[in-house]
Parts: structure tokens; C-alpha cells; sequence
């Protein structure tokens, strides 16, 4: 009968994934490329948002990791842009993770400072936990969803560089305070950069893609530096 | 929600380290996590059970330490101890605060037969 005894372990559960990560990092930073992960619930306009973004950002070399259940609508979507996307469908799994961007990203062997757009699976919870090697998460918030929101799931929000406060085009016919939505976001987190956005009238867009150029710029000249 | 990919990932590494220990049997595990890990402890004692079956760890208990959540007050500038995520600062009442840590989610360590 053999006795029973302590292993210590000293592990973070999420160990697996934070080491594709860093490796996911790591591949962008040498070949300077900006990746964000675009995080949202269902619905908040991540897709048309990045179709905008597309159009808008002209000659700039990107391509899109498109996360979802089921299904490769989105994908579709964004290739009728004309940029290069790779649908990854996760199934019964709740959120990307670091080891299937890191798989995405060899598919699509990005040419150096491109832009690389994760659009996580809409999912206000699981994503803000998973690491997948990106500068930025961005959380979109629409203006149909509620201004609790920020305060129902802080996690996401806080884990996010950027808040984009998209659909303001409703606002007028839906009896929101915007001025709300922006001091919850800022009451979860306070140092979060809020943009509002219209993805269908395009207001807003240029900032975004102000603060998307001067990631990318600060990108190579790190690169640069070396 | 993800819980059961957190259970996951402990199998993944306490089934592993077990056979580099040659341990047949894991019999006690204990995970320390931080109060704004976003974890539903209930969700992962279920997920445990589950993902555990079949495993070396099956019918092992698990151990779920809380870690106090921190934060840093942008009203007074203290990084504060906090219950609840959306608790006002204790020192200033302020509402400003930033988590500071307080989302690990560790495997401390296992006891094996
Ligand atoms: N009015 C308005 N509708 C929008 C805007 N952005 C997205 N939508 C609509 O919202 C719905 C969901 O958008 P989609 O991009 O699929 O959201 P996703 O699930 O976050 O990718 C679609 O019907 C879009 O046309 C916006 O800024 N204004
Ligand atoms: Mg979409
Ligand atoms: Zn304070």
C-alpha cells in the first residue's frame, strides 16, 4: 500500500494557452504586424465594423481571423472586401484561443506590418480570459444593448485597450444616454479609450483608424529600433 | 461558461505531472483562484467531476482556495483590497478602480496515492 503524497505544482490553469500566446506575440512583433481581438456580444456590429474598417483602411496590408460556432458567414463577408480571411469555427467552445489564432496565422502568412483582426466569438464573458498574443482586445458595445452592461460584465471591459460605442446612428430612436454608457465603461475601467462609432454611416471610423495607424506605426518602429 | 475547458486544462497538467511523478492515483487537488478570475466555482466542481472521469484524478476532490481580488483606486491612488468587483474603494469611496491581479487561476498542488 503505497502512502499517499504532496506534488507541488504551482501552475496557472490557462498555462497551455498563455505559452501559444507568447509565441503567437512573439511572430507578430518580428515581423511587426498589429493584431487586435475584436470582443463583443452577438450582434454589436463587429463584422460590419470591420467590412467599414476594410474599405476605409485602402492599400494597408491586413487579413481577418474570423471566430464563430458554427458556420462561415462572416468569412464570406469579409472576403467580399477583397482582404484574405480564414474562418475558425470552434464548435461547442466559447471563445479562440491562442493555440487556433496561432494555426489561423501560419494559413495566412502575413506579409510584415500588416494588420491582423481577430473578431472573437460574440461572447461578453469566456473571451476576456484567453490570451491570444494580440496588442489590444477591443470590446464593441452597441448602443441597443443597455448602458448596464459594462457594469453586468465588468471582466471584458476591463481587460479591453478600447471601447468602441458603435450603432450611434440608433441612439436618436432608442432613448439611450451615451454620456452613461461612457462613464460605466470608465467606472470598470477607468483608463479605456471610448470612440464612438457608426459602422452603417461611418462617424467615428477615421478615429478608430487614427488610433489602428499609430499602433502600427509605434509597431515597426520598436521593430526598427532593434 | 468556459469551465469546462479550465477542467480541461487541469487534467492537462495534473495527469501529467502524476506520471512524471509515477503516481497511479491523484486524490486531492487544489487550485487557488483569484476572485476576479470570473470563475463559477460551482460550474467547475461540476466540470471537475466530469472531466476527470476515465483520468487518474477521477473521483479525486478538488480544493478551490479563494485569492482576495486588488485594485488600484484612481480616486486616491491606493491599491485597495475588494470584495465584489464593482465595490466602491474602502479607503476614499471612491468607484474609480482598476484589478490589479486577482484573475489567477492556479493549480497549487496535488496529493497521489
Ligand atoms: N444601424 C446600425 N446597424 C449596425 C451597425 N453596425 C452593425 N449593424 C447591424 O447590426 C447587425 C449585426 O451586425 P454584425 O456585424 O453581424 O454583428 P457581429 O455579430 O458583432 O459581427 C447587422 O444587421 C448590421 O447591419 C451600425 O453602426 N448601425
Ligand atoms: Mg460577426
Ligand atoms: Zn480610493
Amino acid at each position: 500500500m503505497s502512502q499517499s503524497r504532496l506534488i507541488e505544482i504551482e501552475t496557472g490553469i490557462l498555462s497551455k494557452n498563455d505559452r501559444y500566446a507568447a509565441a503567437n506575440r512573439t511572430a507578430l512583433a518580428d515581423r511587426g504586424i498589429l493584431a487586435v481581438n475584436l470582443v463583443s456580444s452577438p450582434g454589436s456590429g463587429k463584422t460590419t465594423l470591420l467590412c467599414r474598417t476594410i474599405e476605409m483602411l485602402g492599400n494597408q496590408p491586413l487579413a481577418v481571423i474570423e471566430g464563430d460556432q458554427q458556420t462561415a458567414n462572416d468569412a464570406d463577408r469579409i472576403r467580399a472586401t477583397g482582404a484574405r480571411a480564414i474562418q475558425v469555427n470552434t464548435g461547442k467552445g466559447c471563445h479562440l484561443d491562442a493555440h487556433m489564432v496561432g494555426h489561423a496565422m501560419e494559413h495566412l502568412d502575413l506579409a510584415p506590418a500588416s494588420m491582423l483582426f481577430i473578431e472573437n466569438v460574440g461572447n461578453l464573458v469566456c473571451p476576456a480570459s484567453f490570451d491570444l498574443g494580440e496588442e489590444a482586445k477591443i470590446a464593441i458595445l452597441s448602443v441597443t444593448e443597455g448602458e448596464d452592461k459594462p457594469l453586468k460584465y465588468p471582466d471584458m471591459f476591463t481587460a479591453a485597450k478600447i471601447a468602441l460605442l458603435n450603432k450611434i446612428d440608433l441612439a436618436p430612436h432608442c432613448d439611450v444616454d451615451l454620456d452613461l454608457y461612457e462613464a460605466n465603461l470608465r467606472r470598470v475601467n477607468p483608463t479605456i479609450e471610448i470612440i464612438r462609432t457608426s459602422a452603417r454611416t461611418g462617424e467615428g471610423i477615421e478615429a478608430w483608424l487614427g488610433w489602428l495607424r499609430d499602433r502600427l506605426d509605434a509597431r515597426s518602429r520598436t521593430k526598427a529600433a532593434e | 461558461m468556459h469551465e469546462m475547458s479550465l477542467a480541461e486544462g487541469i487534467r492537462g497538467i495534473i495527469v501529467d505531472a502524476a506520471r512524471r511523478n509515477n503516481a497511479p492515483r491523484i486524490t486531492r487537488v487544489r487550485v487557488e483562484i483569484g476572485r476576479f478570475a470570473g470563475v463559477e466555482k460551482e460550474a467547475l466542481a461540476f466540470a471537475f467531476d466530469v472531466v476527470m472521469r476515465g483520468s487518474p484524478a477521477e473521483g479525486a476532490e478538488l480544493v478551490m482556495i479563494d485569492l482576495p481580488g486588488q485594485a488600484l483606486c484612481f480616486d486616491c491612488g491606493e491599491v485597495v483590497e475588494i470584495e465584489n468587483r464593482l465595490d466602491p474603494c474602502p479607503a476614499c469611496a471612491g468607484t474609480r478602480l482598476m484589478p490589479q491581479g486577482g484573475d489567477d487561476m492556479r493549480i497549487k498542488d496535488l496529493e497521489v496515492a
